[in-house]
């Protein structure tokens, strides 16, 4: 998946949470990026977010340190 | 083979439900009844059957042959029993010298108009008047033949009361010559199927029965042949039984096409289909039916089905014609070798919505058993998955709330998104019986769908929303019902999560939510969503139904949950007659989401996190389940464009037409080095398959299927398969090819299974459903017979969960250059991607996909009726030819999307529902301009499909 896909399906969860407080949407988009997405997405993303990647919602970038760790496949 | 030959008698009227009970006697035995039975009927329980014409149980009766006649003690006359009441103390005599010579009377004059050809008749030996011509009697006929219907010519000249036979629908004859004008067809065209398409012409002995226009085919009809079950006599004709004779046993069994599953007796003749008959005892169906399930089955025997497995090393080279063995084993190798090569991970496989719940079952543990990973993915997502999503977040589960009958106890009808007359021919049906009976509706829909103005059906409110709206729309509802105080407190009080609810409803009571404020986005008048909110949260018991138009979008889920707010604050969850109702596109996309076809479920919608699911599985299946998700349908595609995704075994699904972005599966499909294609034809998808196995249709299997009110239905056998192995046993030979030791000797043994391992199914076995005829889920210990009706007690989750539905409009936005938005949909005389419907005459109502444009917009651009036009997205383009329909706003185009030839699917958008991805078909930019002829894509698609399905002869 290109970047620029993965990136927007991320935010795109982000803003189905916007109304939540802060911390609660951060482990929301968390814990619905875990239960729907595999591993490689999620270590695509991951990675994303490591390299601070701009244009990725800051709400998805927090999230990033509560989503699960992909097993190195 | 297992035989249901099950009599299905007829009562002469419909049943009457009333909570009193008359007594009376009939011929000395006494009988109860409710309150307001015919004393036909009432004779019909105790078994005695009263001579009749113009009564059957289907349609209310007129008393117009006369030939019910009785005596009832104290009452003067003859009174027709099919039109008189039963009373309490009545004393009936349905046999007696008075009445017998009547009968007799009647039928000879029935008799003196009717032409006396019975042995060549295609009636024979199914026909009422013969019957009753018998019953009575009648040794006779003692007038000499005056004026009549049936002769062509006489005293020299045309016989000008003779009309030829009309035999223009593909399906059906009607022969004026052997009608006895009994009306039965008219009332079930009017009560049964409400279309109304049938009128009487003349009075008297001139009356005739007329389609409207010149004939069938041109009128109204929509050849759901209500009005041939009818019939008693050969007057309206199935053609099938016309060539073949009349059929000697009956196989219950359910409709393959939609999710409304609807029961069929499936008439045989050896092992020849003689016709479909739509079963009354179906509880989805009630001894309804659409055209496709009770005629267009012809596909099963079409010549382009593919009989023998099929190979080949390379998508260039021809298919050779191989053993099954010889397949397996070459997919077996194949898979094994990319997994050696590329990991575990590097295969995967797709379910099928069309196939039944045990062939899915079984495809889902081939991939986690013996493939080792969860790489299962179905065409579902492009569909329902919203729904699952949704409903699961707001009430607990993944499924619609109610059954079908729970639409006769309906005050205020809400239909989103969805076009029943055309998807869900048989629920439209029933819900405009309610409907004519006085319940109200509601249709939110950018398209005026035929409900909107139908015959006798009139919708209270028509709201056309703008494309891509729908949360906004609902959102305003529910501003005007909290707002005005429509909420139904004490409900929300007792079954719902407080805080929620309060959070929720400040939410939508913001200013920016209201009609007015929301008027510019949506399109639709604030006057009219006040009017329906109001009706909707006031009218007595408010029902939803929504369809695809609501789950393809980028809000998809949003607007399911939307939905599900709206029926919580107005309490309309819980009992007959209310909740939220999807309606399921394909026959089992119900049970294939059930069955654990997506890549983070296992079966019974358990997340593959669930440490105590997944140990039971492991136990029993012997192997480690990976606790990750597995790759979706894109994943798989991306993954294979990039190398590390090889091979897939697809069962019944066509993914290169039925999914988003035609191109991108083109180009994953073609990445893979094996791709094995498990379906009745070549599909556009086999084009890019390695190993084609040949699939069989309901007709050759045994299993079952789950509708969209979760029923379970049994599909059985009634023929062999042609290819020698129904679907569960190709899927398991293909298992034991890659090692495991699988040996289900029977789809039973699956479903127990199932049962064993999901708690929502685990009272159902096949011996339950041939008891009960079907269930519907959860059934287990404690609903041993199904749950017709979810969330009665409280909500599944505990308390209905309030969500806030923000709208967020899609990206996929109008602007100069695509000004327009596309949105599709479906007519009723094809089905999806249209494999089997475009097998099947039906094609004589709808040759091609064409697009709907406004005048207004087709003037501006230089379009007129019938022209080819392009329609271009920012995806791609296509071309097909424009219609100009007022049924669309203007800036909003339509089209279908049943012919591959049209591949409207090069032109929808990438984008995604955000919880499911399921993808947004319903919303495109698009521009349409006037063309000479179809596109570049369009054309070398053809020629590469040609190519790709050439077949070498077998090598002997
Ligand atoms: S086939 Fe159905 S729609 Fe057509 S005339 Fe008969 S009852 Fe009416
Ligand atoms: S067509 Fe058949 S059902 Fe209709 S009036 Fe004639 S005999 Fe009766
Ligand atoms: S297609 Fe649907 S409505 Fe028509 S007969 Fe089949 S199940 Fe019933
Ligand atoms: S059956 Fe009663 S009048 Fe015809």
């Amino acid at each position: 998946m290109t970047p620029e896909k993965l990136t927007y399906m991320a935010n795109q969860i982000a803003t189905a949470f916007a109304r939540r407080p802060e911390d609660e949407a951060v482990a929301a988009i968390a814990e619905h990026i875990d239960a729907f997405w595999g591993p490689g997405m999620r270590a695509e993303l991951l990675a994303l977010a490591e390299a601070g990647a701009p244009e990725l919602s800051p709400r998805v970038a927090r999230a990033a340190h509560l989503i699960r760790r992909p097993q190195a496949a | 083979m297992k035989d249901f030959i099950l009599p299905d008698p007829d009562f002469g009227t419909p049943a009457w439900a009333s909570d009193r009970t008359v007594t009376l006697s009939i011929d000395g035995f006494e009988v109860t009844v409710p309150e307001g039975t015919s004393v036909m009927r009432a004779a019909a329980e105790l078994g005695i059957e009263i001579p009749k014409l113009c009564a059957t149980d289907s349609v209310e009766p007129i008393g117009s042959c006369r030939l019910c006649m009785v005596e009832i003690e104290g009452r003067r006359g003859t009174p027709a029993s099919c039109t008189t009441p039963v009373a309490p103390g009545m004393k009936v005599h349905t046999q007696t010298p008075k009445v017998a010579q009547l009968r007799r009377g009647v039928m000879e004059l029935y008799i003196s108009d009717h032409p006396l050809d019975c042995l060549t008749c295609a009636a024979n030996g199914d026909c009422q008047l013969q019957d009753m011509a018998g019953a009575v009697g009648l040794r006779e006929v003692r007038y000499a033949p005056g004026a009549n219907h049936f002769q062509t010519r006489q005293n020299g000249e045309d016989n000008p009361r003779y009309t030829p036979k009309d035999q223009s629908n593909p399906y059906f004859t009607y022969d004026p010559s052997k009608c006895i004008a009994c009306y039965r067809c008219v009332r079930a065209c009017e009560e049964v199927q409400g279309t109304f398409a049938l009128t009487v012409e003349g009075r008297g002995f001139e009356a005739r029965i007329s389609a409207g226009g010149s004939d069938f085919l041109s009128s109204d009809c929509v050849s759901c042949g209500a009005c041939v079950q009818a019939c008693p006599t050969a007057t309206l004709q199935e053609k099938s039984v016309i060539e073949t004779g009349t059929p000697d046993r009956a196989v219950i069994t359910t409709c393959a096409y939609c999710g409304v599953g609807c029961s069929f007796r499936a008439e045989m003749k050896g092992d020849q289909l003689v016709r479909m008959v739509p079963w009354k005892a179906g509880k989805a169906n009630r001894g309804h039916s659409c055209v496709k399930g009770r005629f267009a089955y012809g596909y099963a025997t079409h010549p382009d089905r593919i009989l023998n497995p099929m190979i080949r090393n390379t998508i260039d080279e021809p298919w050779r014609e191989v053993s099954w063995e010889e397949a397996f084993g070459f997919a077996a190798r194949k898979f094994r070798a990319i997994q050696q090569e590329h990991g575990i991970g590097a295969i995967g496989g797709i379910t099928s919505s069309r196939c039944t719940n045990e062939e899915t079952f079984l495809v889902q543990k081939l991939i986690r058993q013996v493939f080792g990973n969860n790489n299962v993915d179905t065409c579902a997502r492009v569909c329902h998955s919203p729904t699952g999503y949704g409903l699961k977040t707001t009430f607990g589960t993944s499924a619609g709330t109610q059954d079908f009958d729970s639409v006769e106890q309906a005050d205020v009808v809400l239909v989103i998104g969805a076009n029943p007359t055309d998807g869900h021919p048989v629920f439209a049906s029933r819900l405009k019986k309610r409907l004519r009976q006085g319940a109200k509706l509601i249709v939110a829909d950018p398209r005026r769908i035929d409900l909107v103005r139908g015959p006798h059906v009139r919708a209270a409110h028509h709201l056309p929303l703008r494309p891509g709206t729908n949360v906004a729309l609902l959102t305003a509802m529910a501003h005007v019902i909290v707002t005005e105080g429509l909420t139904a407190d004490a409900f929300i009080r007792e079954r719902c999560e407080i805080d929620a609810y309060q959070d929720w409803a400040g939410f939508v009571a913001e200013d920016r939510h209201s009609p007015e404020a929301t008027e510019a986005l949506t399109g639709v008048p604030a006057g009219d969503v006040r009017k329906a909110a109001r009706l909707y949260a006031t009218g007595g018991n408010a029902a939803i139904y929504y369809g695809l138009g609501v789950t393809e979008h980028s809000q998809g889920s949003t607007t399911v949950m939307a939905i599900a707010n709206l029926a919580m604050a107005t309490g309309n969850v819980g009992r007959p007659g209310v909740g939220v109702n999807p309606l399921r596109g394909q026959n089992n996309v119900q049970g294939s989401c059930d069955m654990g076809s997506f890549p983070h479920e296992l079966p019974g919608y358990r997340h593959v996190h669930d440490d105590a699911a997944r140990g039971l599985y492991e136990r029993l299946w012997n192997v480690t389940i990976s606790d990750e998700p597995g790759l979706r349908i894109p994943n798989m595609l991306d993954a294979a464009v990039g190398g590390t995704f090889k091979g897939i075994y697809i069962q019944g699904e066509d993914i290169l037409q039925s999914d988003p972005d035609t191109r991108h599966v083109a180009s994953g499909l073609a990445a893979m080095d094996c791709v094995v294609v498990h379906d009745l034809f070549l599909n556009e998808t086999a084009n890019y398959a390695h190993v084609f196995l040949p699939g069989s249709t309901f007709l050759e299997k045994d299993g079952t299927f789950t509708n969209a009110e979760r029923r379970i239905n049994r599909v059985r056998r009634v023929m062999a398969p042609l290819t020698g192995m129904a679907d569960w046993e190709v899927t398991q030979a293909l298992a034991n090819a890659m090692g495991a030791d699988w040996a289900y000797a029977h789809p039973s043994e699956i479903m127990a299974e199932i049962a064993a391992t999901t708690p929502s199914f685990a009272g159902v076995s096949y011996d339950l459903l041939d008891r009960e005829g079907s269930v519907q889920w959860p059934c287990n210990a404690a609903a041993p017979l199904g749950t017709p009706i979810m969330h009665e007690g409280g909500f599944v989750r505990g308390k209905g969960l309030f969500v806030v539905t923000d709208y967020v409009p899609t990206d996929e936005r109008t602007g100069p250059r695509y000004p327009l938005l596309l949105t599709t949909g479906r007519i009723l005389s094809q089905y999806n991607v249209g494999a089997q419907t475009r097998r099947t005459p039906n094609t004589i109502w709808h040759a091609a996909d064409m697009l709907e444009i406004h005048p207004h917009d087709a003037e501006t651009r230089g379009i007129t009726d019938g022209c080819w036009v392009r329609l271009a997205s920012r995806s791609g383009e296509t071309t097909l030819k424009a219609t100009l329909s007022d049924r669309v706003s203007p800036g909003v185009v339509y089209t279908t999307f049943h012919h591959p030839e049209t591949q409207a699917n090069v032109v929808t958008s990438d984008y995604s529902d955000w919880a499911t991805n399921c993808p947004e078909y319903k919303v495109t930019a698009v521009q349409v301009s006037p063309s000479n002829g179809p596109s570049e894509w369009q054309q070398t698609y053809a020629e590469r499909a040609r190519a790709a399905r050439r077949i070498l002869p077998a090598a002997e």
